[in-house]
């Protein structure tokens, strides 16, 4: 199997968000950069089971400047055999699936993995656009596959329930928890990593039609309310009376 | 050039996004001064109703009710252009989500998903939570064509017109390159990305055997169940009922969190609930930072007493 796996950089969850120049930009200074949770535990070791039952490859495909390259080389500690990276920035979805597009459409891979949305724009719309764009089937929020031959039998999560799916290669899919296990870099993988190839590719013309014109922090919560365990009714008519939710 | 809305279905009947979708169409086409109209695929019953939210046309494409993406994709940018739509929503679901890139692409439009505000001034603008509800952005979409996803519980249905006679709109239909198997959802629950009540449970919860007390509120309340994640990690509970950074996300108006402490990734799936509620034994837990309303006890003894209080209200109000 050929596959591709594409991976973005996010900030870590647990890093403190700002915004710069009258809230107008996201403040990148002291800010924790890693491989999106998703890319990283799901889409690539899902791949790397694949390739490791059935041989193969697999691919790390990126948008993003030299800088980013840490997170690709912890993808290949884990295990993918080379990357290819854009060198851009990935301003929108629409530019970040172009540049995939243009790559894996004379590629052949077998199915193009992503995660089900990077942590930081929560935007799930690289996966549709790119599948558009490939003319390929497109496999949502997946959480089990099998491979049999060039056929796929997958669950994917719908609102309050499974799906489970059939459908032949090539296709994308956006990997969601239950896909794999995280897989933590050894020492070895480390040092291999160094080794394995990272090809740099300008990026395609693609145009921008969104933009962010102001961030905004969240209303501060004003204190919780604190209820006394033996009064509950109390907490009853607080949500009835004061905040109207029941 | 109209405002068009996939209304999706499930298990064929119109669903509760579809209706927030509909609300939020009619608010977009008042705002740029056009009409909503409201697309339908497969077997969609309830779809005349959709006249009551605001669509001023309903219409009903047949197809196989079986979900593929790229076959619905191109049956709605069929759509769109034969009805003149230059503005395409969709609900911010898992269908929603699977379609929403791919028209984007068809019809060259920007895309801004999981939108919470209603389009504002001549440009496009609308706002969306980021980084995991620690900040909002407004995105300016600068196409003629535009896409947007709408997050859950954010746009309340309002009657404001009265139902309208489905027509059948005629699309070809790409053969699907997708089968579907099998589809599994829990019966008689509001799906938990829809829910506007929630209870959910964690850790403090000591083991799946209790989750009995859980439970019975959430009768009581007519809410949905959820859970930290290492709570479906061990299978306590399952998969789909795991909110937080790598689980579901949701925004409902009420989100009760009992022995949960309050991690950040489990912050990051439910910061954006309008009114949440901590039963926790420890002062310090991280989630009363976060909470609207504490309680500092013992669950064992708090959920009980809780239960029967709102046994009592709901008693009340019949
Ligand atoms: C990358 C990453 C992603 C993650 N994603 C998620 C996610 O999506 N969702 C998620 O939930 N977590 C996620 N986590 C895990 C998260 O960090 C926490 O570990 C988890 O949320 C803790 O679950 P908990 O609150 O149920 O358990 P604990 O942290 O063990 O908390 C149990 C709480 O119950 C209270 N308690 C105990 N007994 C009682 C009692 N008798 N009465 C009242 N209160 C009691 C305790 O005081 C405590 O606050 C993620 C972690 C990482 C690193
Ligand atoms: N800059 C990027 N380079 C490569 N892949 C990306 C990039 N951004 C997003 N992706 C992929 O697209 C998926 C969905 O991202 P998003 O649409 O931004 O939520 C991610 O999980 C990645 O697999």
């Amino acid at each position: 199997m050929k596959l591709l796996v594409c991976v973005s950089q996010t900030p870590d969850t647990t890093t403190k968000i700002k915004f710069a120049n009258g809230d107008t930009e996201f403040d990148k200074n002291g800010v924790q950069f890693i491989m999106n949770p998703y890319d990283e535990w799901y889409a690539l070791v899902r791949a790397l089971e694949l390739k490791e039952q059935a041989g193969g490859s697999v691919t790390l495909f990126h948008v993003g400047p030299k800088t980013n390259e840490t997170v690709i080389r912890k993808g290949l500690a884990i295990g993918a055999d080379n990357a290819v990276r854009v060198d851009a920035e990935a301003s929108s979805a629409m530019f970040t699936s172009k540049q995939i597009a243009a790559y894996a459409k004379s590629e052949g891979y077998d199915m193009v993995l992503m995660g089900k949305e990077t942590i930081d724009y929560n935007g799930s719309e690289v996966g549709a656009m790119t599948a558009e764009m490939l003319e390929m089937p497109f496999i949502s929020y997946g959480t089990k596959m099998e491979v049999a031959g060039n056929t796929a039998t997958i669950d994917r999560d719908i609102e309050g329930g499974v799906e489970t799916i059939e459908v032949d290669t090539p296709f994308v899919l956006s990997c969601a928890k239950g896909m794999a296990e995280q897989r933590i870099p050894n020492m070895r993988g480390i040092m291999m990593a160094k080794r394995k190839p990272i090809t740099v590719i300008p990026a395609v013309d693609a145009a921008d039609n969104v933009k962010v014109t102001k961030y905004e922090y969240p209303a501060a919560k004003t204190g919780v309310k604190l209820i006394d365990p033996e009064n509950m009714e109390e907490l009853v008519n607080l949500l009835h009376n004061e905040a109207k939710v029941i | 050039m109209a405002v068009l809305v996939f209304a999706e279905s499930l298990s064929g009947s119109i669903k509760k996004a579809a209706i927030e979708a509909v609300t939020y169409g009619n608010l977009t086409a008042k705002a740029m001064g056009t009409e909503c109209i409201a697309l339908t695929i497969g077997t969609s019953s309830g779809a005349e109703a959709l006249g009551q939210y605001g669509a001023a046309k309903v219409y009903n494409v047949a197809a196989s009710d079986d979900f593929d993406a790229q076959a619905y994709a191109a049956v709605i940018s069929d759509a769109a252009a034969q009805l003149g739509a230059d503005t395409v929503v969709f609900a911010h679901s898992s269908s929603g989500k699977s379609l929403a890139g791919r028209l984007a692409v068809r019809m060259n439009a920007g895309l801004v998903t999981s939108v919470i505000s209603v389009p504002e001034g001549g440009n496009f603008s609308v706002k969306k939570g980021v980084f995991s509800g620690k900040g909002f952005a407004t995105y300016e979409i600068s196409s003629v064509n535009k896409v947007v996803t709408i997050a859950g519980n954010t746009f309340p249905p309002e009657i404001v017109g009265s139902d309208v006679a489905v027509e059948t709109l005629s699309v070809t239909v790409p053969a699907s390159r997708v089968t579907v198997k099998s589809k599994s959802t829990v019966d008689g629950v509001v799906p938990l990305p829809e829910a506007e009540l929630v209870v959910s449970a964690g850790r403090g919860m000591k083991g799946p055997e209790n989750w009995g007390i859980i439970e019975e509120m959430a009768g009581i309340l007519g809410a949905t169940t959820a859970c930290s994640r290492p709570v479906a990690d061990v299978h306590w509970r399952p998969h789909h009922e795991h909110v937080g950074q790598t689980g579901v996300a949701i925004r409902p108006t009420l989100y009760i969190a009992i022995g949960i402490s309050g991690a950040i990734q489990h912050l990051a799936g439910v910061n954006q609930s309008k009114v949440i509620v901590v039963i926790n034994k420890d002062p310090e837990a991280p989630f009363f930072k976060a909470a609207d309303y504490g309680v500092v006890g013992d669950l064992f003894d708090v959920v009980p007493k809780l239960n029967e209080a709102l046994k009592k209200f709901k008693e009340s109000q019949n």
